[in-house]
C-alpha cells in the first residue's frame, strides 16, 4: 500500500499485545516490560514463521489418524459399529437431517483443511515478501481465527452422545481413539492462528 | 516514556502508527490501513458489562449444576450435566478428550467470567490496584478458549441424533446453558478493556490516565 506509511517498527515502537499501550524501549532487540501492565514487550511474536509452521506440520500429522480411525464405537446386542467423522456425516445424511450433516461436515472437515490451507499460503506470501492483496489477507486471517473453535462441534457431539447413551447391554456409544487425534488437530490449528503475527503482512511494505 | 505516547496507538494488526481521534457514542475507530476496529466508544461499559457478568456468573452455575438433558428409552432414563459427559469421556478411556472438554466448556467459561467480575468490581475505584490489569490478561486469555455456544450447537446435534433412537428431554441447564452463550456475547460487546487499562496503576508505579486528568482542573484541557 503507501510506501511512507509509518509503522511501529520503523520508528523503533513498540504496541504491548496485552494493554495496546505504546513504549519506546531503549533498546528495539530487547524491549524488556510494559510499564503499564508489566507484560513482556514484543517487537513481533517470538519466531512466528517457524513456529506457525511447525504446528501446521504437526496438525497435518494428526488430522490422517483424526479421519481414518472411528471416533465412536456403537455397542446393540447384536451388533457393533464403528463410525469415523465422515461417516457419521453420511450417517446423518442418510438418516434425513442433510442440515446437520451439513454443518458438521463444514466443522470438521472443511474448517480444520481451510485452516490449515490458509495459514500456509499466509505464511508463504509474507515468506516471499508479497505486497500483494495485503487487506484481502489479513482478512483471511480474521476468519481464520474466528472460526476456528467451530471445529470442536464434533468432540462435544461425541462427548454428549456417549454420555447419555450408556443402556448396556441393550446399547451403549463408546468414544474411539479418533477423538483424540481429531481435538488435537483442532487445539493445533488454533494455537498456530494464535502464533502466527498478522503484521507480518505488512512488514514487507514497510521496507 | 513520554506521555504523547499515550495519544498514538499502533494498529495490533497491521503496525501502523495512529492517534484516535474524539468518538461519538457508540462510535467506532478503524483503522485506514487494515480496518481493524482499534478503538470504540461505548457508554457505561463497566457498568454494563458488571451487570451482565453478574447474570452470566449464575447462568453459569446453573449451566454446571443442573442436568443438562434426560434420556428415556426402553423404560431406562439416563440423564448428564456438561461436568457428567466429560467424565464419562475419562471413565471410558479418553482422558485427554475429556479435559479438553472439561477445559473449553467449563474450566475457561468459569475463569474467565470469574475474573472478569473481580476486575469490574476493582475497576470501580480508581485508580485500581495493579493486579486488575493481570487478571484482565488472564480473563481474556481464557474467554478465547471458552467454547459454550459451541458446545451448545454440538448438543442440539447430539439431540437430534439421539432422538430417532430415544425419547430426549431437555433440563433446566440446557437453559442455562442457551443463556450463558448470549450473555458472554453481550459481556463481549459492552466491554471496553481500554476503560479498565486507563484506570489501573501502572506496573512501575505511575498513576494511570484517568487519575491524572481530573486532576486538571476543568477547562484546561482543550
Amino acid at each position: 500500500m503507501r510506501a511512507g506509511a509509518l509503522t511501529g517498527i520503523k520508528l523503533g515502537l513498540v504496541s504491548c499485545e496485552s494493554c495496546g499501550l505504546l513504549s519506546r524501549p531503549v533498546k528495539v532487540d530487547e524491549p524488556g516490560l510494559c510499564a503499564r501492565c508489566g507484560e513482556e514487550l514484543e517487537l513481533r511474536r517470538h519466531n512466528p514463521i517457524q513456529r506457525t509452521w511447525a504446528l501446521i506440520i504437526a496438525a497435518l500429522i494428526c488430522y490422517i489418524p483424526a479421519n481414518v480411525l472411528p471416533v465412536m464405537v456403537s455397542t446393540t446386542l447384536v451388533s457393533e459399529e464403528e463410525d469415523t467423522i465422515l461417516s457419521g456425516v453420511v450417517l446423518l445424511y442418510t438418516t434425513g437431517s442433510w442440515p446437520l450433516a451439513l454443518i458438521v461436515l463444514i466443522a470438521s472437515v472443511m474448517i480444520p483443511l481451510a485452516k490449515l490451507g490458509a495459514l500456509a499460503y499466509l505464511l508463504i506470501t509474507v515468506h516471499r515478501r508479497s505486497i500483494r492483496g495485503q487487506n484481502d489477507r489479513i482478512r483471511l486471517y480474521r476468519l481464520v481465527e474466528f472460526v476456528g473453535r467451530w471445529s470442536m462441534l464434533d468432540v462435544f457431539v461425541i462427548t454428549f452422545t456417549v454420555a447419555l447413551i450408556q443402556l448396556q447391554p441393550l446399547m451403549s456409544v463408546e468414544p474411539g481413539m479418533g477423538v483424540l487425534f481429531f481435538a488435537a488437530v483442532v487445539v493445533l490449528t488454533m494455537i498456530a492462528a494464535e502464533t502466527f503475527d498478522p503484521r507480518l503482512i505488512w512488514d514487507s511494505s514497510n521496507e | 516514556m513520554s506521555s504523547l505516547l499515550e495519544n498514538i496507538i499502533a494498529c495490533p494488526d497491521c503496525d501502523l502508527l495512529q492517534s484516535i481521534p474524539a468518538l461519538p457514542p457508540r462510535g467506532k475507530a478503524r483503522c485506514p490501513r487494515c480496518g481493524h476496529a482499534v478503538a470504540s466508544s461505548k457508554p457505561n461499559s463497566l457498568d454494563r458489562t458488571l451487570a451482565l457478568t453478574v447474570a452470566a456468573a449464575i447462568a453459569l452455575i446453573i449451566a454446571n449444576t443442573t442436568s443438562l438433558m434426560g434420556l428415556s428409552a426402553v423404560g431406562r432414563e439416563a440423564s448428564t450435566t456438561i461436568l457428567g459427559g466429560a467424565l464419562e469421556m475419562w471413565l471410558q478411556g479418553q482422558e485427554i478428550t475429556a479435559l479438553l472438554v472439561a477445559f473449553c466448556a467449563v474450566f475457561a467459561p468459569a475463569v474467565h467470567i470469574g475474573f472478569m467480575l473481580t476486575v469490574l468490581l476493582a475497576a470501580r475505584r480508581s485508580p485500581a490496584p495493579w493486579w486488575v490489569g493481570r487478571l484482565l490478561r488472564w480473563s481474556s486469555w481464557h474467554e478465547g478458549w471458552g467454547m459454550v455456544e459451541v458446545m451448545m450447537l454440538g448438543i442440539m446435534v447430539a439431540l437430534i441424533k439421539i432422538a430417532e433412537l430415544a425419547r430426549v428431554i431437555p433440563g433446566i441447564g440446557m437453559f442455562a446453558a442457551g443463556a450463558l452463550v448470549l450473555l458472554i456475547a453481550a459481556m463481549t460487546v459492552s466491554f471496553d478493556p481500554h476503560e479498565v487499562w486507563e484506570r489501573v496503576k501502572w506496573a512501575n508505579g505511575e498513576t494511570p490516565a484517568a487519575h491524572r486528568e481530573s486532576a486538571v482542573p476543568k477547562g484546561v484541557n482543550p
